[in-house]
């Protein structure tokens, strides 16, 4: 590896900015984010960047590496070619606050209309609840979440045809999911998906599982599986297509 | 005139981790407004680092579990000098803390008869630790996040605080500034339960995330309360050691209860070589046995690698000390090999650790399945911290609460793996409800405006100096600090060594009063550094004039030239409080008499 390389980073605000270009020594096992921080503490201590944890597990640090949504601490230089500028840029699909920082509060309201888990009374002598290994296997899927927000940057519909009014997003739609598959949970999201939270705007292009830092496969098995839900309640064209012979009523 | 927009709650939390987010929950049930502040994004608190899982007696997996032994294993872990009213209290509430969690939609891993599973853990004599594989922390916040954007709580993310305002003796609110555009926030309350967790940024090598710079030990400590146990710092035995950017991180102690080994450089299971006379009888003394134990076998001992933290922490010291280490000056941790005992090892690696799995893969190129790691301490926690009442959680300043690592007095001298995640949950909701309590029974407060000024004309400080400021920025004095501690009061101490900390750290108290920073108000966080200077220096000062003042060695306060354990040190807590001049004062103050019914419960557990 070589012993500096070219960081091309976006300073700005929500009114203007540009690509800087910061020389910095880089060393073996280096991450993105800690060339972010040599510069902070170097060159520009004002270069505003959000990050916690340091090891994939806070979702803090999204940012635009070379034009892909990733985990600025998780992304190592040697997964990189510097020998041209490396671009560090915000995720854009929300507005800029300053640099690498942007406003992430729309996804904190859309929780909040989302129903909350209600489990079933409890039914097991010692007053909770007994579940099966299996079943909770899938749901402690979505649970991985780490609200990075990368598959909200990356999904179309919320990037290019700013629909956040209209689509809750891929992370709303894994939360939505979690919550619906959740063993002991017995209240109804179908209809908001279809009505309030837009579940039909997604046409599967799988975007957001690609960039997904812990995996989550998020189209398969959390966005489908509610479509699907969808489709047996309501008429839907794109889920009519999947289960165009099929319909029956949702399953208790 | 400084600008800044006044808010009004009754009881205002400070922090949104695991504490934090109990506290307000347990305020919010109690129908007063509640006011939740925190540094970064909700849900991006440190808990969301903890891995391992929560400890409570519930006996899912070991019937012969119950309080009274939790007890008497969190007072043996701490070393007697824990306030054994807190240990009392966490292990009876424990076991209900985490059933309310599964209650509001945590899904903990199972049992094949379908309860929640427990796992082994060290110092814990019961596998005891409920979990979610090794993400226990993240499930934790989350629930808690989920569970509370549904009450009613304002939050104020992004948002710190830098002093506490005070009505006479009582406490009566927060200045503080939001990071995104820099204005200022004075929060008036009639409570306040600070949870902002722990210290290790006064250290460079650490866990710990750029949050803890020990806000709430040294808000309390400015504003008049008491601090305890500052001497007590867990340096974690297990930290990632290789490449240098990833150094500190932690390797969860999950690895060795899931049958992972600690060898030196001629694989020797150097454990083994020194057993601590009071855990003995407890711990395995062959290797077949160590692993029968991990695998659930009941008539098994413990393993050595599963002693208290403190201790594997310095017999990995000694490993590399005396030239045995691995190459980048760690230890080797293998869980690789229980492929000699399972038929599908590297599966079974994958689903019980898989962040570790993860983590070592993407940032160090290391597959766990086939290879050891290289570990080495790092710090991780503080045991002291603010003085509270075991039950009520109130420091001695009316009205101001503490919660989870910014208070002292459940872990003693040496948390046990396990015991914090139980202590937010005990703790958090405990602060939250006495301070609801508080805040309903007292009248209104007010906010002396004189002392407005005063604060925002600190925090405005670096700014206004900069183009004129002289000597080091903000980052190179943090840095700076970060060393002094390091090599001066880390795992392994001397007199004269932490001495010449103290010096350097009070000499640094002038320099970080010159520190300027360029740039503006909004999301500046070259700022932010400068203004948590403070904090970090005021806690510095304390864990060194703590240190100093205990000469012997007992958990995790190791002194080289005092190594044995002293029993006239085992009565009384190492107190600092400010004095009226501003200087810091120590005081010792004796442990209460334990009732003679905890008393029995210890000997019954001997
Ligand atoms: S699969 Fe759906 S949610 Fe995911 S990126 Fe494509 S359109 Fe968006
Ligand atoms: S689903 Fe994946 S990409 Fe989306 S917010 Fe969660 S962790 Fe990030
Ligand atoms: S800093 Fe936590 S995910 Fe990158």
């Amino acid at each position: 590896m070589s012993t500096s390389a070219t960081f091309r980073v976006w300073r700005g605000d929500e009114t203007k900015g540009e690509l800087v270009d910061y020389k910095t020594p880089v060393s073996e096992g280096m991450v993105v984010l800690d060339a972010i921080h040599q510069i902070q503490a170097e060159q520009a201590n004002d270069l505003a960047v959000r990050w916690n944890c340091k090891a994939g597990k806070c979702g803090s640090c999204s940012a635009e590496i070379n034009g892909k949504p990733k985990l600025m601490c998780m992304t190592r230089l040697s997964e990189l070619p510097l020998d041209k500028p490396v671009t560090v840029e915000p995720m854009r699909s929300f507005k800029p606050i300053r640099d690498l920082v942007t406003d992430v509060s729309w996804n904190f309201r859309v929780k909040k209309e989302i129903k909350p888990f209600k489990p079933r009374t409890p039914d097991a002598p010692d007053g909770t609840w007994r579940m099966a290994q299996s079943d909770v296997d899938r749901v402690q899927e979505f649970r991985k979440c780490i609200e990075c927000f990368l598959c909200q940057d990356v999904c179309h519909v919320l990037r290019d045809h700013k629909k956040h009014e209209e689509f809750i997003g891929p992370r709303f739609l894994v939360y939505a999911a979690a919550l619906e598959m959740h063993p002991l949970d017995v209240e109804d999201r179908v209809a908001d998906l279809k009505r309030e939270h837009g579940i039909g705007y997604c046409n599967i292009t799988k975007c957001c599982t690609k960039v997904c830092p812990e995996s989550i496969t998020i189209t398969d098995n959390a966005i489908i599986p509610l479509k699907e839900r969808v489709v047996d309640e309501f008429y839907d064209p794109l889920g009519k297509l999947v289960k165009i012979f099929s319909r029956r009523k949702k399953d208790a | 005139m400084p600008d800044f927009e006044t808010i009004d709650h009754d009881v205002l939390v400070i922090g949104a981790g695991g504490a934090g987010l109990r506290a307000a929950i347990a305020a919010a049930a109690e129908n007063v407004k509640v006011g939740l502040v925190c540094k970064s994004l909700l849900g991006k608190a440190h808990t969301v680092m903890a891995e391992g899982g929560m400890a409570a007696s519930l006996a899912n997996v070991d019937d012969r579990d119950n309080w009274r032994v939790h007890f008497a294993d969190t007072m043996r872990g701490g070393q007697y000098l824990n306030n054994w009213r807190m240990a009392e209290l966490h292990a009876k509430e424990a076991p209900d803390r985490v059933r309310e969690l599964e209650a509001w939609g945590a899904l903990f891993d199972r049992t094949p008869d379908g309860r929640i599973l427990q796992r082994n853990f060290g110092g814990h004599r019961y596998p005891r630790l409920a979990h979610v594989g090794d993400r226990t922390g993240l499930e934790m916040i989350r629930t808690l996040q989920d569970h509370a954007v549904y009450l009613g709580i304002d939050v104020h993310m992004e948002c710190t605080v830098v002093t506490l305002f005070k009505d006479g003796d009582r406490v009566s609110g927060a200045f503080g500034y939001d990071r995104e555009r820099g204005r200022f926030k004075v929060f008036r309350a009639k409570a306040i339960v600070l949870a902002t967790g722990g210290i290790g940024r006064a250290f460079s090598i650490t866990s710990n995330s750029w949050e803890y710079t020990g806000d709430g030990q040294s808000l309390a400590y400015h504003a008049g309360a008491v601090l305890q146990d500052m001497e007590f710092v867990q340096f974690h035995p297990t930290g990632m050691v290789w490449p240098p950017s990833v150094k500190g991180i932690l390797v969860t102690e999950g690895v060795r209860g899931e049958g992972g080994v600690l060898t030196n450089k001629n694989g020797r299971r150097f454990m083994f070589d020194d057993i601590p006379e009071n855990y003995r009888s407890q711990t395995a003394d062959n290797e077949e046995e160590g692993w029968r134990y991990t695998q659930g076998d009941k008539n098994a001992r413990r393993p050595p690698e599963l002693l208290t933290r403190d201790h594997v922490a310095r017999c990995i010291v000694r490993e590399v000390r005396e030239g045995r280490g691995s190459p980048h000056g760690g230890v080797f941790l293998d869980i690789a090999w229980i492929k000699a005992k399972l038929p599908n090892a590297a599966e079974h690696i994958k689903k019980k650790l898989p962040s570790m799995y993860h983590q070592f893969k993407q940032l160090a190129d290391i597959d766990i399945t086939t290879t050891p790691m290289e570990v080495g301490p790092t710090t991780h926690y503080v045991m002291g911290g603010i003085r509270v009442d075991g039950d009520s959680q109130m420091s001695t300043v009316p009205g101001l609460f503490a919660a989870g690592e910014c208070a002292a007095g459940l872990h003693g001298a040496n948390r046990l793996g396990g015991n914090s995640l139980s202590d937010l949950l005990v703790f958090g909701k405990r602060a939250g409800e006495y301070a609801a309590t508080f805040a309903r029974e007292r009248g209104a407060v007010t906010i002396d405006k004189g002392a407005v000024d005063d604060a925002s004309r600190f925090a405005l400080a670096p700014l206004e100096r900069a183009g004129n400021g002289s000597g080091d920025g903000p980052y190179q004095i943090q840095h700076k600090l970060q060393g002094i501690m390091q090599e001066g009061v880390g795992i392994v101490r001397r007199d004269a060594e932490m001495r010449k900390a103290l010096d350097a750290v009070l000499a640094m108290e002038q320099e970080a009063e010159r520190v300027s920073v360029p740039g503006n108000r909004e999301y500046n966080p070259g700022w932010h550094t400068a203004l948590d200077l403070r904090n970090l220096l005021t806690i510095s000062e304390a864990i060194a004039r703590a240190a100093i003042d205990r000469k012997e060695s007992r958990g995790g306060h190791f002194r080289d030239d005092y190594p044995d354990k002293d029993p006239t040190y085992g009565t009384f807590n190492t107190t600092l409080s400010k004095a009226a001049d501003g200087s810091m004062h120590l005081e010792r103050i004796p442990i209460p008499p334990m009732p003679a019914e905890l008393k029995a419960v210890i000997e019954e557990n001997k």
